[in-house]
């Protein structure tokens, strides 16, 4: 851990929320298009 | 083209609404502003510009879906377009009778009501051509703008998300101009940035318009 | 061989789909090393003290949230001139990254404005431009979600998408004329002089590729799931039809 000094919450939070944001993000991308890729899976299957 | 301004202000005229809503609006606004800031006249005199600017947008904005919407109900609209009238006449049409039935009027009484706001003699003056040159490019934005939100049920607040940024660049020299005007500097630049933006808004916009409904009454 | 091969959906999917993976590992990798060696072993600044390591995820957020917007306009030029539907949904699937990105840039910005402005907000061109690409992001994505029919909705995001970017950039020069700039000078420019200093250039670098990888990866990944879901709406519609013959 680097000596951050009085800026040490500023520079955390910053970079939290940055980071918070890009791991939301990601993580929804990633969730919706496995959710997505199966449900058109089972209707090809489904046959209809 | 003519014929279809002309038709579009007999309608607004006799459906009464179409003068009367947004200078109430407007009204509205002026007698808000100095209960929310308090009645300090060297304040509210400072403020009114950007005030009456603001507030004329907004009655602007709150006027926008009647531009198509009644068409649009009663199936005139796809006569229009089919008509011979060029898409883009139509556009320009529409965005006319509405600035003829909204933005003039505002123009002409935003000077009245800055008495209320306590607002300078010259700085009357340099609002109202302000306005005068900045309301027909709010009222093209604003057709297009209508256009695109033409076939989305309950459109309204789609409606302003999408043309109050497209206002921007005309309110920050628009008010600018009638600032700049009234403290007595140089008022070249956002004179004729505001021309310039109406000009190329009136030129330029229209065909965007008439793609937009095209594409909404396929 | 032309590039309009890609634009039909299932050869975009074929060729693509094994890329996301991959690309999303080198995006992390460059993230990890980048964003690490900023934050781990670079020195203060003279002015800044500490803060100065805010720059590894504002500026590159702030890089990708422009260039997002210019992605989506030329796809969604692509799609009005050669209507093929990939290029509309890859604009659709671009636009929340583009809005995440914008809303770093301007929440790093103002909690690092906080301490050496003494202010969170100021009415400046560079973060008022930002708020206005955050605005024109939002009536975009919410223009997507409110037209059910496909290709009409490709057609009018499309056309906002255009009418805006000549707004955005009248607003930019607006602004730039309405208020005096209180941010820092370009971090990242040809002018060698104007450059932050070599020790954070670096590491930035580094961390630029790391976030551009990640935005291809997302936007890759995004516009498979929008033609997987354009697909599921046809055949389900397809499917009604069919019930309703019978």
């Amino acid at each position: 851990m680097p000596e951050l000094g009085q800026y040490a919450g500023v520079v955390l939070s910053a970079w939290g929320v940055g980071l918070g944001l890009i791991v939301a993000l990601v993580w929804a991308s990633i969730t919706r298009a496995r959710r997505v890729k199966a449900e058109l899976e089972r209707i090809e299957r489904g046959g209809s | 083209m003519r014929a279809l301004v002309l038709r579009d202000l007999r309608l607004a005229l006799r459906a009464g609404g179409g003068f009367g809503l947004g200078l109430a609006f407007l009204l509205i606004i002026v007698t808000l502003v100095p209960f929310g800031i308090g009645p300090d006249r060297a304040l509210l005199g400072a403020v009114a510009p950007g005030i009456l600017w603001v507030g004329a947008l907004l009655a602007v904005l709150l006027s926008l879906d009647r531009i198509f919407a009644l068409d649009h109900e009663d199936g005139s609209l796809p006569l229009l377009v089919t008509s011979p009238l060029p898409g883009e006449g139509i556009a320009l049409a529409k965005a006319a009778a509405h600035w003829l039935t909204t933005g003039l009027p505002i123009t002409l009484a935003a000077p009245v009501l800055g008495l209320l706001l306590d607002l300078a003699a010259p700085a009357r003056l340099w609002l109202l051509l302000a306005l005068a040159l900045g309301t027909p490019a709010l009222s093209m934005i604003g057709t297009f703008g209508a256009a695109v939100t033409l076939g989305v049920r309950r459109g309204g607040l789609l409606l302003s998300l999408l043309v109050l940024p497209l206002y921007m660049p005309v309110l920050i020299y628009g008010a600018e101009l009638a600032r700049r005007g009234a403290a007595g500097e140089a008022v070249t630049t956002p004179l004729l940035m505001l021309a310039g933006i109406t000009l190329a808004t009136l030129a330029l916009l229209p065909f965007a318009t008439a793609l937009v409904l095209r594409v909404n009454l396929r | 061989m032309s590039i309009w091969e890609y634009a039909n959906p299932k050869k975009f999917i074929t060729t693509f789909g094994p890329w996301v993976m991959p690309l999303m590992v080198v995006a992390g990798v460059l993230l990890v090393v980048g964003l690490g060696w900023g934050f781990f072993l670079t020195p203060e600044a003279q002015n800044f003290g500490s803060t100065v390591k805010i720059i590894y995820i504002h500026v590159p957020s702030a890089f990708v949230a422009i260039n997002a917007w210019i992605m989506m306009l030329v796809t969604s030029l692509v799609w009005l001139i050669r209507r093929h539907h990939v290029s509309a949904l890859a604009a659709r699937a671009a636009a929340p990254v583009g809005l995440v990105m914008t809303v770093i840039a301007l929440v790093t910005g103002a909690i690092w404005g906080q301490p050496m402005w003494g202010t969170w907000w100021a009415w400046e061109p560079r973060l008022t431009s930002f708020l206005i690409l955050f605005l024109f992001y939002l009536g975009y994505i919410a223009l997507w979600s409110a037209v059910p029919e496909p290709e009409t909705a490709a057609d009018l995001t499309s056309a906002v998408c255009i009418v805006g970017s000549v707004f955005a950039v009248l607003s930019r020069y607006a602004v730039l004329f309405w208020a005096q700039g209180l941010h820092q000078g370009a971090s990242l420019s040809v002018d060698r002089a104007e450059h932050v200093a070599d020790v954070y250039w670096l590491p930035l670098m580094v961390s630029m590729a790391g976030f551009v990888a990640l935005f291809v990866a997302l936007v890759l990944m995004r516009t498979i799931t929008e033609i997987r879901a354009r697909r599921i709406t046809a055949l389900m519609a397809r499917a009604e039809r069919a019930e309703a013959v019978a």
